[in-house]
């Protein structure tokens, strides 16, 4: 595999300018929907709600008002974290999500045949259905980009940089250097999320700074893999088996039994 | 809040949640066969066979409506085959959802070779071919071996279902380990129902229908008891069956699904019917609780 690639996204920046969305629905043709009329929310300016099979990238509006002239908005341009360990990938029974040799995760659309489990194991709420393609899709990383040696539409649109592309060692090394100049300003509140190759899921290699928890921004605090559950889920399902295997074999030689006292009464 | 309430859902709906019943149930059926293949006595016959055909029924049936469920159902053996790289095989023993495709097969196939033999032990089959593989797995030491296999496949297809809703990380199905043991209690006893209602019909003895009744009423217990492991160790999660599950969950499975029918243990007939009522709102419970889910999200804005 050659040099690891991913996203920094520094929330505090974003402008919520949606040039992301934009840059990603232009250079990987993503459909519009429902006829490309755009359903408002209605009560906030984040219409597109949620990633899914045709829409990459979103920039998340989550409003903290405790009243008219007091709050604040954060903006985060969410996207697919591309795992170091990545729960889709585990689970694809096609084989059709890969690891690139950028060390980034690709579903190959050619070989999916939409069966939906990896919807069901990303633990961020990421891949969902394409309805055009009838097969499950999520960010590249522009793989199509990064073999001509183009960054990804999102980061080289982004106005503020507040999404930055390249190698992860020097992004984790400029996150940590933006921390520092964060918590020195008295913003106490801010912390990468996702940063560390030790921490959940070996790191992500799109990773965030915030400033506020996890969850606020509709991130996992501690997102593991779905195969934590298979060693004991399978274990009660064999021992379950196991007891009512027992119990049918009981019950017929109880029959039998029952058969031999009845006759040698008879 | 659990981690996974991030998560979004994967649209398992109208498709997978027959197949989720059919499947267990057709497990269930031959695994019962397979019971009274090995240990059963002569009269035991019919109910063997007939559990043959629900589980050769069955199978087809759950294979197709994977199938159907597919984005692309034309690809339905990327799950079998490496589609660039034919004939290698794809199979991930980590993942219930590529191992399950294998035991569906395989399932499938042992099923249908059980249920030939069992026509052929009827004298029902026409085609020379299928009356000679027939006759070969009929009343012999190898319908035996086939019945073993075949039982353990039934089991597993019964279960899996089950495990692989646990190895997601979606909400209820990936806050428990116990869907998988809950899913083989149920194709127990759904598939014990299907016989004791279909068996009559094939000619089955009182004596074969009370041993059924019997386990059925066992099972029910066990599934019973799995329920309520299942509900508590989603007790962090408590506030997901304060909804219209919830309801459904304690009225139909609970009450319709298991209750009244161990109350109509001496009515295996209307029992039965009970069971396989319960045995579906189960599957549609477990499913649909956590699809619901995610419209709550959407509608929060995470």
């Amino acid at each position: 595999m050659g040099q690891a690639l991913g996203f920094f996204t520094d929330t505090t920046i974003c402008i919520g300018c949606k040039a992301c969305e934009v840059a990603c629905k232009n250079w990987n043709q993503l459909p519009a929907e429902n006829g490309g009329v755009r359903e408002m929310s209605g009560d906030s300016y984040d219409n597109t709600q949620k990633l899914d099979g045709i829409h990459w990238r979103h920039v998340k509006f989550i409003e903290q008002f405790d009243g008219p002239y007091n709050g604040r908005w954060l903006m985060m341009s969410d996207v697919c974290k591309h795992c170091v360990q990545a729960g889709c990938l585990e689970v694809c029974p096609t084989g059709a999500i890969i690891r690139t040799q950028f060390d980034t995760v690709v579903i190959q659309s050619d070989v999916c045949n939409g069966c939906r489990a990896c919807i069901a194991a990303c633990p961020f709420g990421v891949i969902d259905m394409n309805p055009v393609a009838g097969t499950a899709q999520k960010c590249t990383l522009c793989h199509d980009r990064l073999e001509v040696g183009l960054e990804p539409a999102c980061a080289k649109a982004c106005p503020t940089d507040s999404i930055q592309f390249g190698p992860i060692d020097e992004l984790r090394e400029r996150a940590q250097k933006r921390l520092t100049q964060l918590h020195a300003m008295g913003e106490k509140r801010a912390q990468l999320y996702g940063d560390d190759p030790k921490g959940p899921l070996g790191g992500l290699n799109s990773f965030y700074l915030l400033v506020d928890e996890p969850e606020k921004y509709g991130l996992p605090r501690n997102p593991q893999l779905p195969s934590r559950n298979l060693k004991k889920a399978g274990a009660f399902s064999a021992a379950s088996a196991a007891v009512l295997g027992l119990l049918a074999v009981v019950g017929l030689r109880k029959r039998r039994m029952d058969d031999m006292s009845g006759g040698s009464a008879n | 809040m659990s981690d996974t309430f991030f998560s979004s859902a994967p649209h398992w709906t109208w498709f997978i949640i027959p197949y989720f019943f059919i499947g267990g149930l057709a497990g269930g059926a031959y695994f019962l066969a397979a019971i009274l293949e090995w240990f059963g006595r002569p009269d035991d016959r019919p109910v063997v066979r007939t559990g043959y055909d629900v589980a050769a029924v069955g199978a087809i049936v759950s294979g197709l409506l994977l199938t159907v469920d597919l984005g692309q159902p034309l690809r339905f053996w990327h799950m079998l085959f490496q589609s660039d790289n034919l004939p290698a095989i794809i199979f991930k023993p980590w993942s219930p959802i590529s191992f399950g495709a294998w035991a569906i097969l395989l399932f499938g196939l042992f099923s249908v070779l059980s249920a030939l033999g069992a026509r052929a032990e009827e004298g029902r089959l026409k085609n020379p071919a299928l009356r000679a593989v027939g006759t070969a797995v009929q009343g012999r030491a190898l319908a035996k071996v086939v019945a073993a296999v075949g039982g353990l496949f039934g089991f597993f297809v019964a279960g899996y279902t089950g495990v692989l809703l646990s190895v997601t990380n979606r909400p209820i199905w990936a806050d428990s380990p116990w869907l998988g043991a809950l899913f083989v209690a149920s194709g127990a006893s759904t598939g014990a129902a299907t016989l004791i209602l279909l068996a009559p019909g094939r000619g089955a003895t009182a004596r074969s229908l009370a041993w059924l009744s019997d386990f059925d009423f066992k099972a029910l217990i066990v599934e019973l008891l799995i329920l309520v492991l299942f509900i508590a160790s989603l007790w962090p999660i408590r506030q997901v069956w304060v909804s219209f599950w919830g309801v459904l969950l304690l009225v139909g499975v609970v009450g319709a699904g298991i209750v009244a029918p161990l109350r109509l243990h001496a009515h295996p007939a209307r029992a039965a019917r009970w069971v396989l009522f319960g045995g579906f709102l189960l599957r549609v419970t477990t499913l649909l609780a956590s699809e619901g889910i995610e419209h709550y999200r959407v509608a929060l804005g995470l």
